[in-house]
């Protein structure tokens, strides 16, 4: 008894000490967020504080080809409850060979090249009460499987369970004026948020050329949205989460300082079909009078076929994004993207600008403003022609 | 008309001939010494280490970056490289992949980790600062002999150790430089120290290699090196720890799937 124990314990150490490497890491944020115009709705709230953590933890097999991955995230809002969450936004054991990974779990998974819209990258939901540009998202439980061969590479995945959109509150900012019933959604399918979905995609480069070609069969992340107004209550939105066949195609030639990127859909959706695209280019003048400055200028045309009305709703239908991205390469990394969306046939203006600057070893300074100009009725975004703002941030990372 | 002066004639053009074909021009010898430098390191098949990066600006203030580094020496062309950034911790888990080429544009993909996005980017930004520090991207990457034409310029001792001194002119068009100075020792043909000159022709840099050290019997690796710009007063030291050969890298540990894993 006393020898297993002893062994027990050596195991234990060696294990600890030898075999496994565990790393913690992550961020701490205080974020302060500024809305200059009155809301909408009298129950929304203006200007005020969150503080936000995400820490993760990595095990390693001591060099072996298993890993462990926790990333934690958790929101306190001082306004809006539903806004005041938390996420897994990784969870997963992962193991690779030579030519094939293997991971299940949480995960996170990007796709697309473009920088206005990722209309491809279906897999995660976006966690909508984060961030209005929807870049946020909320951790999916899948399997994933990829095969790496000379001819390219094969993802395949099994996404074992639907996560819900997160919207902002009763007291939240970027909502409609009548509140949305994120209680009771509405499936397409039977077996609801227990719908099993499938998606694959194929990438691979020829020379200055990465391309990559995806299909997605499963529950929608983007839900429809149905207003409800019966006789003796309030009038809500209920949300429809549809079944959906999706090909996306996405190629970015790069040539010098050139970036051509390219990003296109098709969506199969309650019986009918429409098409999106986006495409455009980034151009970089580096290393300006050799100051370290990059500039680089960026363009963009966003086009979709969408009716508005019949599908879940894309507000760039027929818009332009001109941009400017500035990299100082300082020691404190500063870096500056400023651009404006433009319909160019219809209304809307929307510019925004994000800053970043490091400060000491482990701070980052962020800065974001997003306005909504010259909107007009029957635009998506006209019922958030009041939330204006400016985002200041401060993250501590250790 | 003799048998004697015809010989005489042969003799002649013989010793002229043998003369040119020994007498080397400076840019011929420079192009030797590179080569000669380039083989000795040929074969190490691949290589890691851990990199510090200390960058000092005028004042003397101290800016720490830390680097992981893998290397795949790929035959005919140019390595392979994946460069994983642990410090600051805000960079953590961001990622570099690189496929150098003998000639033309090196593949570069970088990993955002946040975003958990990979992207392709230009390679031809070689003159601007990697990570805030006096290095360029162009004097840390894979230095093949075909991105430089060179020049012998004579024989000198630094720090007491009999040296090669030549110029190489980069190819590149997108290079930040005119002409750079290399010493490179003797006995074992390792770079001791290079002055850079910015697209003026004015001094810009210097950098020197420190304590060398051999690995696998053969392959020569500095622990140190400091770059001085010489125009802003601000320097970097590259401080390599952990230098290990014979990992048993292969292609698959350097590709799109293992940036998104590297850390």
């Amino acid at each position: 008894m006393k020898n297993i124990l002893g062994a027990f314990i050596l195991l234990v150490v060696l294990l600890s000490t030898k075999t496994y490497s565990q790393e913690l890491s992550g961020f701490a944020q205080f974020q302060l967020r500024y809305f200059p115009l009155g809301p909408l709705d009298d129950r929304q709230e203006g200007t005020g504080f969150s503080l936000a953590i995400q820490p993760e933890f990595y095990y390693d097999f001591g060099g072996s080809p298993h890993s462990l991955l926790f990333t934690f995230f958790a929101r306190y809002d001082q306004h809006d409850k539903e806004r005041t969450h938390y996420d897994i936004r990784e969870l997963f054991w992962l193991y690779y060979s030579d030519n094939w990974e293997i991971s299940v779990g949480f995960r996170k998974i990007f796709w697309g090249v473009t920088e206005s819209q990722h209309l491809v990258d279906v897999i995660n939901q976006t966690d909508f009460v984060e961030n209005f540009n929807g870049e946020q998202k909320l951790g999916q439980p899948m399997i994933n499987f990829i095969y790496i061969h000379d001819w390219g590479t094969l993802e395949l995945f099994l996404l074992t369970g639907f996560r819900e959109r997160t919207f902002p509150g009763e007291k939240g900012r970027f909502r409609f004026p009548i509140l949305i019933d994120t209680e009771n959604p509405i499936y397409e399918s039977s077996s609801e948020y227990k719908h099993i979905d499938f998606a694959f995609r194929y990438v691979n480069y020829i020379g200055p050329f990465d391309f990559a070609i995806s299909h997605f069969v499963g529950t929608s992340r983007a839900p429809r949205f149905t207003p409800i107004d019966s006789a003796g209550i309030e009038p809500y939105i209920q949300l429809n989460y549809d079944l959906m066949n999706q090909t996306g195609l996405e190629g970015q030639l790069t040539l010098g300082s050139w970036l051509w990127k390219f990003e296109g859909i098709t969506r199969h959706t309650i019986g009918k079909r429409f098409y999106a695209l986006t495409a455009g280019f980034e151009y970089t003048f580096s290393n300006i009078s050799n100051t370290g400055l990059d500039v680089g200028v960026l363009g963009e045309w966003l086009y979709d076929d969408r009716d508005q009305f019949f599908f879940p709703p894309n507000p760039f239908k027929n818009h332009v994004f001109v941009g400017s991205r500035l990299a100082f390469n300082d020691v404190q990394s500063t870096e500056i993207l400023a651009g404006v969306l433009v319909d160019y046939r219809g209304a809307g203006i929307y510019p925004s600008i994000e800053a970043s600057r490091r400060v000491g070893e482990s701070f980052i300074v962020n800065l974001e403003a997003i306005a909504f100009y010259n909107t007009e009725e029957g635009d998506l975004l006209h019922f958030f022609r009041r939330d204006n703002y400016l985002q200041l941030e401060i993250n501590w990372y250790y | 008309m003799s048998f004697i002066n015809n010989l005489k004639y042969i003799f002649i053009v013989l010793i002229a001939f043998t003369m040119m074909l020994s007498a080397q021009t400076p840019e011929e010898k420079g192009l030797e010494i590179a080569i000669e430098a380039d083989k000795r390191d040929l074969g190490f098949g691949d290589s890691s280490s851990e990199l510090t990066m200390i960058l000092r600006n005028k004042q003397g203030d101290e800016s720490k970056r830390k680097i992981s580094n893998k290397t795949l020496e790929v035959k005919d062309d140019g390595d392979k490289s994946l460069v994983i950034f642990n410090e600051p911790r805000d960079v953590k888990g961001t990622a570099f992949l690189s496929f150098t080429h003998k000639s033309g544009p090196d593949d570069q993909w970088l990993y955002l980790p946040a975003l958990k996005r990979v992207k392709r980017i230009a390679s031809d930004n070689k003159s601007g600062p990697f990570m805030g520090s006096e290095f360029a991207y162009e004097d840390i990457s894979s230095q093949e002999v075909e991105k430089y034409t060179y020049k012998y310029l004579k024989d000198e001792t630094v720090d007491g150790i009999d040296c090669f001194v030549m110029e190489r002119y980069p190819v590149d068009e997108n290079s930040g430089y005119t002409r750079q100075i290399v010493w490179i020792d003797k006995a074992e043909y390792r770079p001791m120290k290079v002055d850079f000159y910015d697209r003026k022709n004015s001094m810009l840099k210097t950098l020197t290699y420190h304590e060398y050290k051999q690995y696998m019997d053969k392959y020569w690796r500095a622990d140190k090196l400091s770059m001085i710009n010489h125009q802003t007063g601000k320097s970097t030291d590259l401080l390599f720890a952990d230098y290990k050969f014979a990992n048993g890298f292969s292609d698959s540990d350097f590709n799109q799937n293992s940036l998104k894993r590297a850390r």
